[in-house]
């Protein structure tokens, strides 16, 4: 049985079921508990938990993600919402500098299963501090895992996923996101982290997406259909670990390849998965890979500007059609 | 009246055995028992020749830096004397004497500052995490840990070290707002030993005390005499037992004084006077407390030639033990990287090679594999 819920109520649900399942799973963050989140994805789980698993905290990102930690080093398994990933850049030490390298540095004697997580990526008018892209900045690091949910279905099997995980795991959601439904089984999944799936299917040209951008690349497919271009889309659900084998596997079916990243086009997600596509395609490829990023540009606050620097679909119809000749 | 007090507070100072050898016997009852008193003497002084070995160890290229201990030996092992076994140690690099006593095997600390991660596996059963290098991130972790036992309901405890220096950072200052905000029960234990390698604390902090730093976070406050063993072990029984019971923390500013370089890579005598140092090697813990054991009768010339001969012992069987470890394997970087390898990173483990080179090490046969091992 099936269900249509909105992407946030995907997300409460993994957190809900992980800590009725868990008694180490607590949830963490600013307004997240008397004012239900601040997007409200955690509506309803301070009546369920109480004061004691779902916690508000002071305005304090260095704060709770550090205590995060610290409570990850005794065998909790903390959530840590940032409201916005942007405000986990002044946290950087601890999430990048202690986290991923706790396990390491103590010779295996300190795990750190924690979830990082919270909106990612230009929301909508919220001007450039708020609107950073991180995956760029972070999936470098050794020692991390990240995902970054397209729909409600992989919101909630992934989020599962994460909690289990015995890594941190940076979790990027996208506010423009939470309110989009979608159908999610009645029973409980899990979505293993570093697997692909196949959102439209096409032998002309593979497009590959990570997150909300995918939803410019589905725009994108369907307008090139009309053109007799026929795409693949492929969802990489998690940037760390990468499931380049899924991508390659469509790359040497279609032989084009256009990638599409949110993040700025410099040092980049897109860059990565472009030169990772060459190493293992080269042969396979009629082309060299194109890349769609948001501009170089800070996210601008006009809601016209701020729709012309993201990665839409008209850049990325125009990319499919040069990379296939068409254009 | 338009103008009213809202804050009139005062911050105490604890000295117990000062360094003219007067002894408070109010405060210092049943603080320590003679003969632990002879057995903390004991452990500061192979404590003491630990760093002068490890000073040595480094001189002779046979270690990477050192941060010696020497004159604050006192402040951390009076905590770890009086916490309990499983209260959490959460360290930066001047508590050798605390961790030791503790039961931290003396050649895990060599192993480190030999540039050994095996000198961070640290049994479980000790209670304390690896020495925090950067400054002030440990703090952070010392809430958390504590926040967790809060969270199961147990009444263990966090006692976390940090400099002076390390308050000037901004995770010392949420993690001291967390701690009072959420009655986290933590002891916050800062050796104030006078310089951030070449910074002085007056250059850190207009403040006159550091101490007064917890208070702005509605935590009680107290500053002790850092080289007086009987005053850090009360203010920090004092402490522990205020976590313990109420979940309260408390910030304990340890005066102390580092007398010698910040690390093996700096040299002190640039930046400070020698009458400065001179001045504080009078309130040296070691002298303090072996005098008041002598005029107890508790110790002599005899008991300390013994010593003597027993530290070398001691700390030469850990520099060998240090020394004599065999070389880490080159996989074993790849080891404790993850939970599980992704098959990205176990090929890297596996060929020594990366997918950036143009070869996709998953792909290489065994033969080809073999290959690369025979050209390294």
């Amino acid at each position: 049985m099936t269900r249509t819920i909105e992407y946030r109520d995907a997300l409460r649900e993994a957190m809900s079921e992980e800590m009725r399942r868990d008694q180490r799973v607590f949830l963490m963050g600013e307004e997240v508990a008397e004012y239900q989140g601040a997007y409200k994805v955690s509506r309803g789980m301070l009546d369920e938990f109480g004061p004691h698993r779902v916690i508000d905290t002071p305005i304090s990102e260095t704060g709770f993600a550090g205590l995060g930690i610290g409570a990850a080093m005794s065998g909790l398994r903390p959530i840590i919402e940032f409201m916005s990933w942007s405000f986990s850049l002044v946290a950087a030490d601890q999430i990048l500098n202690n986290a991923p390298k706790m396990l390491y540095m103590s010779g295996g004697q300190f795990p750190i299963p924690i979830v990082f997580r919270g909106n990612n990526g230009a929301g909508g008018q919220l001007g450039s501090t708020h609107s950073w892209c991180v995956e760029s900045l972070y999936a470098g690091v050794p020692g991390l895992k990240m995902a970054i949910p397209f729909d409600a279905y992989d919101a909630k099997g992934l989020l599962k996923t994460a909690i289990r995980d015995d890594n941190p795991v940076f979790f990027l959601e996208s506010e423009r996101l939470l309110g989009i439904k979608g159908e999610v089984p009645e029973e409980e999944y899990l979505i293993p982290l570093g697997q692909a799936t196949l959102r439209r299917r096409g032998d002309d040209c593979t497009i590959v997406g990570f997150g909300r951008p995918l939803y410019f690349c589905l725009e994108a497919a369907e307008a090139l259909a009309r053109e007799g271009i026929e795409c693949d889309v492929v969802d990489g659900r998690t940037i760390r670990p990468l499931d380049i084998d899924s991508i390659a596997e469509s790359v040497r079916r279609t032989n084009y390849c256009v990638v599409v990243d949110q993040s700025w086009p410099f040092a980049s997600i897109g860059a990565e998965v472009a030169a990772q596509v060459h190493e293992h395609c080269f042969d396979d490829l009629d082309n060299h890979v194109i890349r769609v990023h948001s501009d170089d540009v800070p996210a601008p606050y006009a809601y016209n500007l701020e729709q012309e620097m993201l990665p839409n679909a008209r850049k990325i119809v125009e990319a499919v059609r040069a990379v296939t000749y068409a254009g | 009246m338009p103008v009213r007090t809202v804050l009139n507070t005062t911050i105490e100072h604890v000295s117990i055995l000062d360094e003219d050898g007067n002894f408070d016997a109010d405060l210092g009852r049943d603080l320590i028992p003679d003969d632990d008193a002879v057995r903390l003497y004991e452990h500061m002084s192979i404590c003491r020749h630990f760093d002068e070995i490890a000073f040595k160890l480094q001189r002779s290229g046979r270690m990477g830096t050192y941060p010696e201990n020497r004159g604050q030996e006192a402040a951390s092992l009076g905590a770890a004397y009086v916490l309990r076994p499983d209260d959490w140690l959460v360290p930066c690099y001047r508590e050798n004497t605390g961790l030791f006593w503790r039961g931290l095997p003396m050649e895990m600390i060599l192993l480190h500052w030999m540039g050994d991660e095996r000198g961070n596996q640290i049994a479980a059963d000790l209670a304390m995490t690896p020495q925090a290098i950067p400054i002030g991130t440990q703090l952070l972790h010392a809430v958390g840990l504590a926040w967790a036992s809060k969270y199961r309901g147990e009444d263990r405890i966090s006692c976390t070290f940090f400099g002076d220096g390390a308050t000037s950072e901004g995770d010392c200052h949420e993690a001291l707002n967390f701690a009072a905000n959420l009655n986290i029960p933590v002891v916050f234990l800062c050796q104030n030993n006078g310089w951030a390698i070449s910074v002085p604390t007056k250059i850190q902090c207009s403040a006159p005390t550091l101490a007064q730093r917890g208070m702005a976070y509605g935590m009680p406050c107290v500053q002790c005499d850092g080289n007086d063993i009987f005053a850090v072990a009360k203010v920090v029984r004092d402490a522990a037992e205020l976590a313990r019971t109420e979940h309260r923390p408390t910030f304990i500013e340890a005066v102390t004084y580092r007398l010698g370089d910040h690390t093996t890579a700096d040299d002190a005598r640039r930046y400070r006077d020698q009458a400065e140092v001179d001045a504080w090697k009078k309130r040296d813990p070691l002298l303090r407390l072996r005098n008041y054991l002598s005029e107890r009768t508790l110790w002599d010339d005899d008991r300390e030639k013994a010593l003597a001969a027993r530290a070398k012992k001691e700390v030469a069987a850990a520099a060998r033990r240090a020394e004599e470890i065999a070389d880490p394997a080159r996989t074993d970087m790849f080891d404790f990287l993850y939970a599980t390898l992704s098959p990205d990173i176990e090929a890297q483990r596996s060929t020594a090679r990366t997918s950036s080179l143009g070869v996709d090490p998953t792909q290489l046969d065994d033969a080809r594999s073999s290959g690369i091992e025979e050209a390294v």
